[in-house]
C-alpha cells in the first residue's frame, strides 16, 4: 500500500451469540488502505463483508462481540466515545448503502436530508447549506438541482436515489467512504454510471474509498486493492490487476470461472464451485473451503491456513496448495 | 455438474429458531392461572362447594370462615361457589364470542384481501357501518328486542368483533397473496378455494389466532360491563360483571364483594393478554440475517 | 417472422399488449410485443428493469390479463381460454420465480409442495406421487429422503430454487419461462443452478423462455435473444450475432455496460447521464430516442417496426449500428 494507512483492520473479529451457538461473522481480519486508495472486499453472502463494513463504522448491533482493533486516522474507533464517533461520522466516515430506498428518509425531502447533514457537522446556515445542497446535487449528475430539493425519495427513480444518497455521504468531504454493495440493486446502465461517478469524486478529493461487492467485475479496473473473503476471513489479498493476472487462491479462481463470460459460446457448462458455503455457527475444523475446494488434500481439513504473503509481498493469500506459484506451492 | 452433495447432516439443518427466552416466568404463570379457571370452571360441579343458589338469609355477607371460605354475599349465597360458577360464564362467552368474529371475520378478511375489487370494497364498507353503531346501543336494542339469555349475549358480542377479525385476515392476505407462492399455485390452474385453504390459510391462522386470544380478554370485560349494567346474563345466573354489580351496593360494608370477582376477572384477562401477546411475538416470522 | 423452417413454433406470441391502472395513470408495461419460439428452443428474453419482461412472462401465462392480442401455444390461442381447457394447458406450461423461498409456502412440506401440481392435475394414487416427486427430486440433484419432511426456511437459497425447478418438473412440462431464476442466488450457486436448467433442458426435451436483466446469463443458455425497452422488443437475434455485432444502440449501451472482471478495463471517462423514462408516459417514436446518440427528428416523428437487419437478425431501429 502506498503512503501511510488511513484505515488499518487490525485482527477484527465479531462474534454473534444465536440461538444456535456462537457464531463468528468475521474471524481475524486485518487490512490496510491508504488516502486517495481504493480497497475492494468482494465475497458472497454469508462471507462476513457486511459484518466488517459494520465493525469498521461501529455500526455492530448490541449483541455482537468486536475483538480487535480499528484504527482510523490514528484512533481506534472501537475505544471511542459515542460522541466522539458521532463527529467523525459525515466528517471523515461516510457510508453508502445498497438499498436507497431504505437509506433515505421517505418522509423527508431530499433537501432537507442533505442540508441537515451540512448544518449539523460544517455548521452553515440554512441559505448557505440550501446553496451547498443544489450544488452537490449537480455534482452528481441530477439534473434540475433546485427542483429536486423539494422533492421526496419516492418521487426519484432507484438511479437518482443512489446519487443522492451518495451526495449526502459526500457533502462533508470525509476522508473515506464505504460503498456497501452500492449498485446491486440498480440495474446494469445505472450500475456503470454510478460506479464511474463514485471513482471521479474519489480522484477529485482524493478520498480513501472501500467498495463491498459479490460482484468480481465491479472491483476490476476500478480498485487498487482486492481482498476476497470466504466464511468470515480474508482468503487473498493483492493489487488488483495482480490478483486478475494470477489467482492463487483456489476459491478466488473458482468464483471468477463461475461466472458467465460474455466471450464464452451459449450452452457451454459452467465450472460451479460445488456444494455450498460452511454454516457459520459450525465453523470447520481445518480451511473453510476445503470441503469445496478440487485440490484440497493432506493438512487442508486439519488446520486453517493463514494469510502469508506470496514471492511479491503485496500478494497475500491463504492456502496450503496454492495456484500457479512461480517458486513452488508451500506445502 | 448438477449434482449437489447436499452437505445436510441430520442435526445440522436448523430446527426453527424459537426464542426460548421469551417464553420467561411471566408467561408459565399467566398460562397456569388460565388452566386454573378452566379446571375450576370445568369441574364446578364436582367442587365440594355450597351451591351458589342457597341463599342463606341469617347469614348475609358474613366475612371469610371455615363453612363460606370467601364469605357469603347480600343474598346469604357462597361467594367462592359463584366465583367459581361465574368464571363458567365468562369462560363460556369470552370464548364463544371471539370464535364467531374469527370464522365469519377472518373469512369475509381472505376473501376480500384476496379477491380485492368491489367485493372488498363492499366487504370494508360493510364493517365500517358496523363500526360505526355505539357498541352498547346495540347490545341495549338486541336485549329489548330478543331478551336476554347467554346465547344472545353471545351472539352480540361475537358480531360485534367480526370487523376487527377482518381487519386482520385482511391484512395478513394482502401482503401474502402477492408473493410468488401463491402465483406459482395459480400457475398451476389451482382453484381459488384450493388457493386459500391450502395455500393461504396455514400462513393467515397464526396471526387470527394471537389475535383470537387478544379478543378474548376484551370480551371477558365487555361481557362483565354488560352484566354490571344488567344487560347481560339473566339472574340467577351470575358472571362476574353482575357480582360486580350486585357488590357496588355493599362497599362500605363489605368491599370484598366488588373486589373478588373484579380481581379475578382481572388476573384472567392479564393472564389471556400475556398469553396472546407471547404468542404473536413469536409467530413474526422474523428469520434473523447477518 | 423469426421461424425456423419447417416445424410450427411452440409458443407464438401476437401484438400482445398489456397495461395496468396505477392510481389515475395508465402503465404502458407491454407495448405491441411478437415473437415465436420454437420447439426445444431457448430465447432469451433480457432488459432492465421496468421493461416489461416479467409482465410479458406472466401475460403469456395469462396471468394477467392483456388488453389486446394473441397468445398461441401449440397453435391454440390461450387468451380465448376460460376454466377447464385453460386449467389443462398450464400443466403444459410453467413458471420458475425469481425469488425461490418466497415461491414456496412456508408452512408447508417440500414433498407436499412437489406433489400439489400433480394433486391438482388428478393423480389420485399417493404412492404414485410420492414416487414421481422423488424421481423429480434425484433429477435436480437433492436426496428426497433428508427433503421432503422439511419446510422451506430450512433450505438456502439454492437449494430452494432446486425445489422450485422440481416443482415446475413434476408434470413434465413441455414449455418453462424462467423469469430471473438466478438473480437473487449468489455467483457460485448460479453457475450450479444455470448447468442444472441446461441439464434439465436437455433431459426432458424443454422449450424455455429465459427473462434475465444479466446479460451474460443469458447468452450462456439461450439460442436466441430479444432484448426489450420500455415495454417493446427492441432487437431478436441469435446469441453469438447479438453479442457479436448488436444491431440496436440500445443493445450496444447494455453490452459496454457490463463490468468485465478484466484487469486492463478502464472506466469511461465521461457516461451519458441517462434515465429510463417511465412507462406511463413513454417518449413519441422510438423510446430509446432519449438516450440514444443516434436519435434524430425522424426517431421522435416515427416508431421503428422490428424488420430484418441480416440473416436471422431483427431490430426495430430507425439508424441500426450495423
Amino acid at each position: 500500500m502506498s503512503g501511510p494507512a488511513l484505515l488499518s483492520v487490525e485482527g477484527v473479529a465479531v462474534d454473534l451469540p444465536t440461538a444456535r451457538g456462537n457464531l463468528r461473522a468475521v474471524d481475524q481480519v486485518d487490512l490496510h488502505l491508504a488516502a486517495g486508495q481504493t480497497l475492494g472486499i468482494v465475497g458472497e453472502s454469508g462471507c462476513g463483508k457486511t459484518m466488517l463494513s459494520r465493525a469498521i463504522l461501529q455500526l455492530l448491533p448490541k449483541q455482537a462481540n468486536l475483538s480487535g482493533r480499528v484504527m482510523f486516522d490514528g484512533q481506534n474507533l472501537a475505544r471511542c466515545s459515542a460522541e466522539a464517533l458521532r463527529k467523525l461520522r459525515a466528517r471523515s466516515l461516510a457510508v453508502v448503502f445498497q438499498d436507497p430506498m431504505t437509506s433515505l428518509n421517505p418522509v423527508l425531502t431530499i433537501g432537507t436530508q442533505l442540508t441537515e447533514t451540512l448544518q449539523e457537522h460544517l455548521e452553515l446556515d440554512a441559505p448557505a447549506a440550501k446553496r451547498r445542497s443544489a450544488e452537490l446535487l449537480a455534482a452528481v449528475g441530477i439534473p434540475a438541482p433546485e427542483q429536486r430539493l423539494s422533492q421526496y425519495p419516492h418521487q426519484l427513480s432507484g438511479g437518482m436515489r443512489q446519487r443522492v444518497a451518495i451526495a449526502i455521504a459526500l457533502s462533508c468531504e470525509p476522508k473515506l467512504l464505504i460503498a456497501d454493495e452500492p449498485t446491486t440493486a440498480l440495474d446494469v446502465t445505472i450500475q456503470a454510471q454510478i460506479l464511474d461517478l463514485l471513482a471521479r469524486e474519489q480522484k477529485r478529493r482524493h478520498m480513501a474509498m472501500m467498495i463491498i461487492t459479490h460482484d468480481l467485475g465491479v472491483v476490476a479496473g476500478r480498485t487498487d486493492e482486492v481482498a476476497v473473503m470466504y466464511a468470515g476471513r480474508v482468503v487473498e489479498r493483492a493489487p488488483t490487476q495482480a490478483l486478475f493476472k494470477q489467482m492463487h487462491m483456489p476459491y478466488t479462481e473458482a468464483l471468477l470461472a463461475a461466472i458467465p463470460k460474455l466471450e464464452t459460446a451459449p450452452h457451454t457448462p459452467l465450472p460451479a464451485i460445488s456444494g455450498r458455503p460452511p454454516d457459520p455457527t459450525r465453523p470447520l475444523k481445518g480451511c473453510s473451503f476445503s470441503p469445496r475446494c478440487r485440490y484440497a488434500a493432506g493438512r487442508c481439513a486439519s488446520e486453517k491456513p493463514s494469510l502469508a504473503p506470496a514471492e511479491t509481498s503485496t500478494h497475500h493469500y491463504a492456502c496450503f496448495h496454492p495456484i500457479r506459484l512461480a517458486t513452488g506451492a508451500r506445502t | 455438474m448438477a449434482t449437489l452433495d447436499l452437505a445436510i447432516e441430520e442435526d445440522v439443518v436448523a430446527a426453527p429458531v424459537r426464542s426460548k427466552r421469551r417464553l420467561g416466568p411471566l408467561f408459565w404463570t399467566a398460562l397456569g392461572w388460565i388452566a386454573l379457571v378452566f379446571a375450576v370452571a370445568i369441574f364446578a360441579d364436582a367442587l365440594p362447594l355450597p351451591s351458589p343458589t342457597d341463599m342463606d338469609m341469617l347469614g348475609r355477607r358474613a366475612p371469610f370462615s371455615a363453612m363460606h371460605w370467601l364469605g357469603t354475599d347480600g343474598l346469604g349465597r357462597d361467594e367462592l361457589a359463584r366465583l367459581v360458577h361465574g368464571a363458567r360464564i365468562s369462560l363460556i362467552v369470552g370464548l364463544c364470542a371471539p370464535v364467531i368474529g374469527l370464522t365469519l371475520g377472518g373469512a369475509l378478511g381472505m376473501l376480500a384481501g384476496y379477491f380485492r375489487g368491489r367485493f372488498e370494497t363492499l366487504v370494508v364498507g360493510g364493517m365500517d357501518v358496523l363500526l360505526a353503531f355505539p357498541p352498547l346501543i346495540l347490545a341495549l336494542a338486541v336485549t329489548a328486542y330478543l331478551g336476554q339469555s347467554i346465547l344472545n349475549l353471545t351472539c352480540i358480542l361475537g358480531v360485534l368483533g367480526i370487523p376487527a377479525f377482518m381487519r386482520v385476515a385482511r391484512a395478513a392476505t394482502l401482503t401474502l397473496a402477492r408473493r410468488e407462492f401463491v402465483i406459482a399455485a395459480q400457475a398451476l390452474g389451482t382453484s381459488h378455494a384450493r388457493i386459500l385453504c391450502r395455500e393461504l390459510l396455514p400462513n393467515v391462522m397464526l396471526p387470527l389466532l394471537a389475535f383470537f386470544l387478544l379478543a378474548v380478554a376484551v370480551i371477558i370485560v365487555a361481557e362483565g360491563a354488560l352484566s354490571f349494567l344488567g344487560l347481560g346474563v339473566p339472574p340467577p345466573i351470575s358472571s362476574w360483571g353482575s357480582m360486580i354489580g350486585e357488590g357496588r351496593e355493599s362497599l362500605e360494608v363489605a368491599p370484598r364483594l366488588a373486589f373478588l370477582p373484579a380481581g379475578a376477572m382481572f388476573l384472567t384477562v392479564l393472564s389471556f393478554n400475556l398469553v396472546g401477546d407471547t404468542l404473536r411475538a413469536l409467530t413474526d416470522p422474523r428469520q434473523g440475517a447477518l | 417472422m423469426m421461424r425456423q423452417a419447417a416445424t410450427s413454433p411452440l409458443l407464438k406470441v401476437e401484438n400482445l399488449v398489456v397495461e395496468y391502472v396505477v392510481g389515475n395513470k395508465v402503465v404502458h408495461a407491454v407495448s405491441d410485443v411478437s415473437l415465436e419460439i420454437a420447439r426445444g428452443e431457448t430465447l432469451g428474453l433480457v432488459g432492465e428493469s421496468g421493461c416489461g419482461k416479467s409482465t410479458l412472462g406472466r401475460a403469456v401465462l395469462q396471468l394477467r390479463p392483456a388488453e389486446s392480442g394473441r397468445v398461441l401455444f401449440d397453435g391454440e390461442d390461450l387468451t380465448a381460454m376460460r376454466g377447464e381447457p385453460l386449467r389443462k394447458m398450464r400443466r403444459r406450461v410453467q413458471l420458475i420465480f425469481q425469488d425461490p423461498i418466497a415461491s414456496l409456502n412456508p408452512r408447508r412440506r417440500i414433498g407436499e409442495i412437489i406433489a400439489e401440481p400433480l394433486v391438482i392435475s388428478g393423480v389420485k394414487d399417493a404412492k404414485e406421487r410420492h414416487d414421481r416427486v422423488c424421481k423429480v427430486l434425484n433429477a435436480v440433484g437433492l436426496d428426497p429422503a433428508l427433503v421432503v419432511g422439511r419446510l422451506p426456511h430450512e433450505f438456502s437459497g439454492g437449494q430452494c430454487q432446486r425445489i422450485c425447478i422440481a416443482r415446475a418438473l413434476v408434470l413434465n412440462p413441455e414449455f418453462i419461462i424462467c423469469d430471473e431464476p438466478v438473480s437473487a442466488l449468489d455467483v457460485s450457486i448460479r453457475a450450479q443452478i444455470l448447468n442444472l436448467l441446461e441439464e434439465m433442458k436437455a433431459r426432458f426435451g424443454l422449450t424455455l423462455l429465459f427473462i434475465a436483466h444479466d446479460l451474460a446469463v443469458v447468452k450462456a443458455v439461450s439460442d436466441r435473444v430479444a432484448v426489450m425497452y420500455l415495454g417493446r422488443l427492441c432487437e431478436v437475434a441469435s446469441s453469438e450475432q447479438l453479442f457479436a455485432r448488436p444491431a440496436h444502440p440500445y443493445t450496444a449501451l447494455l453490452l459496454e455496460a457490463i463490468p468485465l472482471p478484466d484487469p486492463d478495463f478502464k472506466p469511461a471517462e465521461s457516461v451519458p447521464v441517462g434515465e429510463p423514462p417511465s412507462p406511463i408516459a413513454p417518449p413519441s417514436g422510438c423510446r430509446f430516442r432519449t438516450r440514444c446518440p443516434r436519435a434524430d427528428e425522424r426517431c421522435a416523428r416515427e416508431m421503428p417496426e422490428l424488420r430484418a437487419i441480416g440473416p436471422r437478425q431483427y431490430a426495430a431501429c430507425h439508424h441500426p449500428l450495423t
